[in-house]
């Protein structure tokens, strides 16, 4: 035996091999794409709404509905003042347009992400079975480098939103999947026992006691699907997701210094919005939990 | 005049990976070292008979790994059970398919924890309601019947509080008053006062006793307190190991343990709050002194019958009639000298 060399399949294998599975994924993509290119139209149709809506509403509009959702979300004046002004100098900079079409599709993902990834949570949390098939899923998803799952993707769907749109799915997703899991997971055996014992249905027993017991984790599960969303903000522009992304995309190619670190410096702004509005919502839905003790 | 409401009949719980496949074994007698050494399975629960008769407060107790909290569980069936009969009102729980199950916990039984079990993201009225909630009854018939539990554990004005809000006692008045709310006939309670400081848990005694006065439900009690089954319960059954070792009234199991074990255990309660002049008396005799009602504790008697010029008192029936006598004597030795049957002998301390 020869241990210099690992005997590797022959080098005409290996092509066959995976010209083998390249032709295969070809037919696939040639008889289904259109298929499943349909069954993406509604999503597609939503976000380009969404889009075109976001950008035709006049600026101050915009500026006002931020300034209240944010204050809807934290009741906190900070919080409003700084997600205001952080629209004002995003729009004085010229990155107004952008930052809808951004706004537009991360606004898309987390919802595509929390109607999946909640319904998947509670399922692994039910079933031991389902949490060992779905745990490595999201392990691949989480891992995987973006533009491995971008190629079959591209394959099936061209170049779009909608590829986009799915490339960020599959990133941001998993904390939602985990966190509904672990959240309802973790509810106390008291609380669910009592359930039992006065004859609660398991319907009953799923939304008025684990899912409630369980919101605050699945708030801080949303909260880190929002912030992987806006991170898959730049790839997803190489596939054609408008937003700032893209002119991130132009600076890295042209060496735009101020370009890139304008656009940059507007996501993370944004992060930062959502991030503290949503955490301080979260943490007042817990408020039951921290109620001064009363002796 | 005290039908059973519940009848356990040679009930059996294994724990374990395939529990019915030493279930043989178990009923053959196998010891319960035995089982977990050379088979891998726990004995739960073994060969349990109880009757629990309607409308009275029934203490199972027991220590810790007695088995008294898995017992409990199988009458509302938290708990399946691997061998034996549950029956209530003559209905086999263990027959029940799911939806019969969900109706008899909802409207038949309703259980208090030990560790409350309160729904913390629900306020106190919500909490109270929730038996009702899971019946879908209306929201506002919900709130109008509760706030009558909630006036009558005592926690009117606190409606609107979390129950991290509130103190231990009274988040279990909250239990309590969920318990009570769906008017079940079978009240389950699972070391309800355990987590309680001693004066609160007194305190809840009370509301339990004077409750139980007016409203004359069936309730399973488990402690690991000896003072307060006796305190509480009409009728005792003392689990040790997963089997019952002895049952009957409490007056019973003070003058009559059945074994060593027991007699440990009864040595050092106050025997003048428990034992009645009737169990003492001398029959026949009548002597001059006070009347004492023969339910009368020692405790009472002894205050009566030293008060008296003759030392001496007559036990009479609720009707009034002379049955027997007592005297000063016979009251101090019960109450300071624990000479009581061990099965056959007569022991002392």
């Amino acid at each position: 035996m020869d241990f210099d060399q690992f005997p590797s399949m022959g080098r005409e294998d290996l092509r066959d091999f995976k010209k083998g599975i390249d032709s295969g994924f070809r037919d696939f993509s040639r008889e289904f794409g259109e298929a499943i290119e349909q069954f993406f139209d509604p999503l597609l149709w939503f976000l380009v709404r969404l889009e075109q809506l976001l950008q035709a509403t006049p600026w101050p509009i915009i500026i006002i509905i931020v300034g209240v959702l944010a204050w809807l979300g934290s009741r906190s004046i900070k919080i409003v003042v700084g997600s205001v002004l952080s629209f004002f100098a995003i729009g004085y900079f010229g990155m107004w347009e952008d930052t809808m079409s951004t706004l537009a599709i991360i606004s898309v993902s987390t919802l595509v992400c929390i109607s999946v990834g909640i319904p998947t949570g509670v399922m692994m949390a039910r079933s031991d079975r389902a949490q060992k098939v779905v745990t490595p899923i999201l392990d691949i998803m989480q891992t995987i480098p973006a533009f491995v799952y971008l190629i079959p993707v591209v394959m099936l769907l061209g170049i779009g939103k909608v590829p986009g749109l799915i490339a960020v799915c599959i990133y941001a997703m998993p904390p939602v999947v985990r966190l509904t899991n672990l959240g309802i997971r973790l509810v106390e055996k008291e609380a669910l026992e009592a359930a039992d014992a006065f004859g609660a249905s398991s319907t009953q027993r799923l939304f008025g006691v684990q899912i409630p017991l369980a919101l605050p984790n699945i708030f801080a599960g949303v909260n880190q699907t929002i912030m992987m969303a806006l991170s898959m903000v730049v790839i997803a522009s190489m596939i054609g997701v408008a937003g700032l992304g893209v002119p991130v995309l132009r600076s890295i190619s042209n060496q735009y210094l101020a370009l890139g670190l304008m656009n940059g410096l507007a996501i993370v702004a944004l992060a930062i919005i959502f991030d503290r509005v949503s955490q301080e919502y979260g943490s007042r839905l817990q408020k039951h939990r921290q109620g001064t003790q009363h002796d | 005049m005290t039908d059973s409401k519940i009848k356990i009949e040679s009930l059996y719980k294994i724990f374990g990976p395939k529990p019915k496949s030493v279930l043989p074994l178990v009923l053959e007698g196998i010891s319960k070292q035995d089982l977990l050494e050379n088979h891998g399975h726990v004995l739960g629960l073994k060969d349990i008979n109880i009757d629990i008769p309607s409308r009275e407060i029934s203490v199972i107790m027991g220590l810790s790994g007695s088995g008294k909290s898995t017992l409990i569980r199988h009458i509302n069936r938290l708990i399946e059970p691997t061998d034996g009969r549950i029956l209530v009102d003559g209905e086999d729980v263990l027959g029940m398919d799911k939806a019969a199950l969900q109706n008899f916990r909802r409207h038949k039984a309703s259980m208090v924890f030990q560790k409350f079990g309160l729904l913390v993201h629900r306020t106190v009225a919500e909490n109270v309601a929730y038996g009702l909630t899971v019946q879908s009854v209306p929201v506002e018939e919900a709130r109008e019947r509760c706030q009558k539990w909630i006036n009558r554990v005592g926690l009117s004005g606190f409606e609107g509080h979390y129950p991290s809000q509130l103190s231990g006692g009274m988040q279990q008045r909250v239990g309590l008053a969920r318990a009570l709310a769906t008017d079940a006939e079978i009240l389950l309670m699972d070391e309800a006062f355990s987590a309680l400081d001693p004066l609160i848990r007194n305190d809840m005694q009370g509301i339990l006793l004077e409750l139980q006065e007016e409203l004359h439900k069936t309730i399973v009690f488990i402690t690991h307190d000896l003072d307060e089954a006796l305190r509480i319960g009409d009728r005792i059954a003392i689990l040790r190991d997963g089997a019952v070792i002895q049952q009957g009234k409490p007056q019973e199991i003070v003058m009559h343990p059945a074994d060593d074990y027991i007699f440990d255990f009864i040595k050092d309660i106050n025997r003048g709050r428990v034992i009645e002049v009737k169990t003492i008396m001398t029959a026949g005799e009548t002597v001059k002194g006070p009347d004492l009602n023969h339910n009368v504790l020692l405790e009472e008697a002894l205050q009566m019958v030293s008060d008296s010029e003759t030392r001496e008192g007559n036990v009479v029936s609720d009707e009034g009639k002379a049955i027997g006598s007592i005297n000063l004597a016979q009251i101090v030795q019960a109450l300071s000298r624990p000479s009581v049957e061990v099965g056959e002998e007569t022991r002392y301390r």
